[in-house]
């Protein structure tokens, strides 16, 4: 297919497209949030963006603020309906893991056992208060000093309020609980309510608390999920199932710009679903020492057999000794790549191999597998040399500022460069581990001069970073396209592979499913 | 050393001025927070006769989180492992790990109260001896064999009693 039809053939796809468009049934943000409130949501709606790929799902970012607006406007609602004051149906519904349906059904039902099992008693409603009470000893502290302040939630179990709080303060500090604290009491299940708390958590705490609270929300929904970087709090809402997983790859990209996937939480590992990524690393780390020797950065020259080392993420190997050009790869030579029997993606397999041979079977395996796991595992460690690369030129562009009267702005292609090698490299990678999977019919052969062509489309850009310094400026024009059309090559290969799990045409030697 | 709470002291002597039947706790003179433990095999299990040494701890912020405590007496028991440490809700908080990133965001939850007492504790892990459960094991082989041959695995038991907990 023609790069270009295929931006416009983007347009149709959207019909077809299938995750996050069922109902929800489990009160989602989705349908409360879309359509009633649009202001309320975080920007990057991909909603809005026409021409979506088969590869791209719907999700929202959502900063800590957006959680706790979603949070305070769903309890406003229910506590409406059920006619209860928002503390108690705050507990409520945390009580209940956030599915507004379940509660209001079950309240309608029978209220009095609802509120009894959330810890909400009858008079709720009251304000709580400490008091001194005559003849009192703490059973936790033993204290029977008199006037002692002392606290005791609806079912009576009364303990000094020194105790309460130390006891809130474990729950809170130590053991990150919140929304469910229940009576200190061995046994009594009654649930320290948000007024209480209020009462007697200490300042401190108060803002832990609240993250807990919060928290709570995102981790009792399904369409909602903590973006995993470091120290980043956003939450990202999708409508992907996990039952869906084995025909969607749903990545992500929160505002912190990690992109995931929201349906194992792992870095964007498409196109490989998520079960065939769960198995892969899996294998990986089962035969890491057969395969530990591939990934060495040190190989010989197939021609003059002197050594050398892989400085750049480029795959376009030139002996500095006697010339030679390869593919560091297959070790096949740099000029047959890129014509019409360029194979080095490709594992073929030996037709002619005796199939009784148990052992020339069992070594076929291995170098099956060595064959995808050397080509992914290259370009991991491609995607680390780029970035080195990256980093100085970056360095040296910035020295170079001066005397170039290059503007940062006009230096900025090189970081555009640098990202789109990045991600390429990483979908490059999960390729073979999707490949490796594959079962050979009539579509892999589409899929694997896909792979190829981005595989091409990275190299000539990876390569071009290994120009000296001085030389980059009067690239910048040829650079700008090769990373365009490195993310051209990058569309066509993730919304192929897309499509066709969807529809299920690709076989695999394994089951797919998640929960395999 | 701190001065100690007033609920360590007045547990301790009520330890001491009335005792549980079959089951005695003696804090060390130079460390009050450290206790020796006995308890007697409750009658027709197959800890019958024996008498088990535990150690128990109060850590600083006892009662707030549970003493920590153990069997010093080798004990063929699904609940507790080779090491001593015993499997028993009571002994344990519960842990929420809510800045975990992975799906599995709740670890067992634990039962401790801090309303709950030395004695409570003790009286649990004797009855415990009583009625062992291979469904939440500790001690994974004990349990597995308790499972498939409940007869054998209580033979053992009784055998283990004999041998390790005289009186
Ligand atoms: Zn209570
Ligand atoms: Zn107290
Ligand atoms: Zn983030
Ligand atoms: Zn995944
Ligand atoms: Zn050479
Ligand atoms: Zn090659």
């Amino acid at each position: 297919m023609d790069s270009d039809d295929e931006f416009m053939s983007g347009l149709s796809s959207q019909d077809e497209y299938f995750g996050g468009v069922e109902e929800s049934d489990d009160g989602s943000l989705g349908d409360e949030f879309d359509e009633d409130n649009p202001d309320v949501g975080f920007s990057q709606d991909k909603d809005m963006k026409p021409g979506k790929k088969a590869y791209e799902v719907d999700f929202k970012v959502f900063s800590p603020e957006d959680i706790q607006s979603h949070q305070d406007k769903q309890i406003d609602e229910v506590s409406a309906i059920l006619g209860q004051p928002s503390e108690a149906t705050a507990i409520l519904l945390r009580h209940l893991r956030w599915n507004k349906e379940r509660l209001i059904e079950a309240y309608m039902e029978r209220p009095d056992s609802v509120l009894e099992t959330a810890g909400l008693g009858p008079e709720s409603a009251q304000a709580p208060t400490t008091k001194v009470v005559k003849g009192f000893t703490c059973e936790i502290c033993y204290d029977d000093t008199p006037r002692l302040e002392t606290y005791a939630l609806k079912c009576g179990h009364r303990y000094c309020v020194d105790c309460y709080r130390q006891y809130l303060a474990q729950k809170i500090k130590d053991e990150g609980e919140a929304a469910r604290v229940q009576c200190p009491t061995n046994g009594c299940h009654r649930i320290v309510d948000a007024k209480s708390l209020d009462l007697l958590v200490a300042t401190e705490l108060k803002s832990r608390y609240q993250v807990l609270l919060t928290r709570t929300y995102v981790d009792d929904k399904e369409n909602l999920k903590w973006c995993p970087a470091p120290n980043c709090e956003y939450a990202i809402e999708c409508g992907v199932k996990k039952k869906e997983l084995g025909r969607i790859v749903p990545t992500v990209a929160c505002a912190c710009k990690h992109r995931f996937c929201f349906g194992c939480t792992l870095s964007d590992h498409q196109p490989a679903p998520c079960s065939l990524v769960k198995q892969w690393l899996k294998k990986c780390e089962d035969d890491s020492e057969t395969a530990n020797w591939i990934s060495a950065n040190t190989k010989e020259c197939p021609k003059c057999s002197s050594t050398i080392e892989k400085n750049g993420g480029c795959n376009h190997m030139t002996c500095r000794k006697c010339k030679h050009e390869f593919c560091w790869m297959c070790m096949g030579l740099w000029s047959e790549h890129g014509t019409s029997w360029y194979n080095c993606n490709r594992f073929e397999e030996r037709s002619g191999l005796d199939g009784r041979d148990a052992q020339a079977k069992s070594r076929q395996s291995l170098e099956r597998y060595l064959h995808y796991y050397n080509r992914y595992a290259n370009h991991e460690q491609s995607a680390k040399l780029d970035k080195d690369l990256y980093n100085k030129t970056e360095r040296k562009m910035t020295g170079l500022q001066s005397t170039s009267g290059m503007s940062w702005i006009e230096v900025q292609f090189l970081d555009t460069a640098s990202q789109a090698l990045q991600t390429c490299r990483q979908t490059l990678k999960w390729t073979y581990a999707f490949a490796y999977y594959l079962q050979r019919n009539n579509m892999t052969e589409i899929f694997e001069d896909n792979q190829k062509d981005l595989e091409m489309a990275v190299e000539n850009l990876s390569e071009m970073f290994e120009k000296p310094t001085a030389e980059l400026a009067a690239l910048k024009v040829d650079m700008m396209d090769k990373t365009s059309y490195c993310n051209k090559r990058r569309v066509i290969l993730l919304d192929d592979t897309a499509q066709n799990l969807k529809t299920g045409e690709w076989k695999f030697n394994v089951d797919v499913t998640m929960g395999a | 050393m701190a001065a100690l709470p007033k609920r360590i002291v007045k547990e301790t002597e009520r330890l001491m001025a009335e005792p549980v039947p079959g089951i005695s706790a003696v804090p060390h003179e130079d460390n009050l927070r450290y206790f020796d433990v006995m308890i007697h095999g409750p009658s027709q299990s197959p800890y019958e006769s024996g008498v088990f040494k535990l150690e128990l701890f109060l850590p600083d912020d006892y009662p707030m989180t549970p003493p920590k405590i153990r069997f010093l007496t080798k004990i063929y028991h699904p609940n507790i492992d080779k090491l001593g440490r015993i499997c028993l809700d009571v002994l344990k908080s519960t842990f929420h790990t809510p800045f975990l990133q992975t799906p599995t965001r709740l670890t067992r939850a634990g039962n401790w109260s801090p309303a709950l007492q030395i004695r409570t504790i003790l009286l649990s892990i004797q009855a415990l001896l009583g009625a062992p459960n291979p469904d939440d094991p500790l001690a994974n082989d004990v349990a597995q064999r308790w499972k498939e041959d409940e007869q054998a695995a209580i033979q053992t038991a009784r055998e283990w009693t004999r041998q390790y907990a005289k009186a």
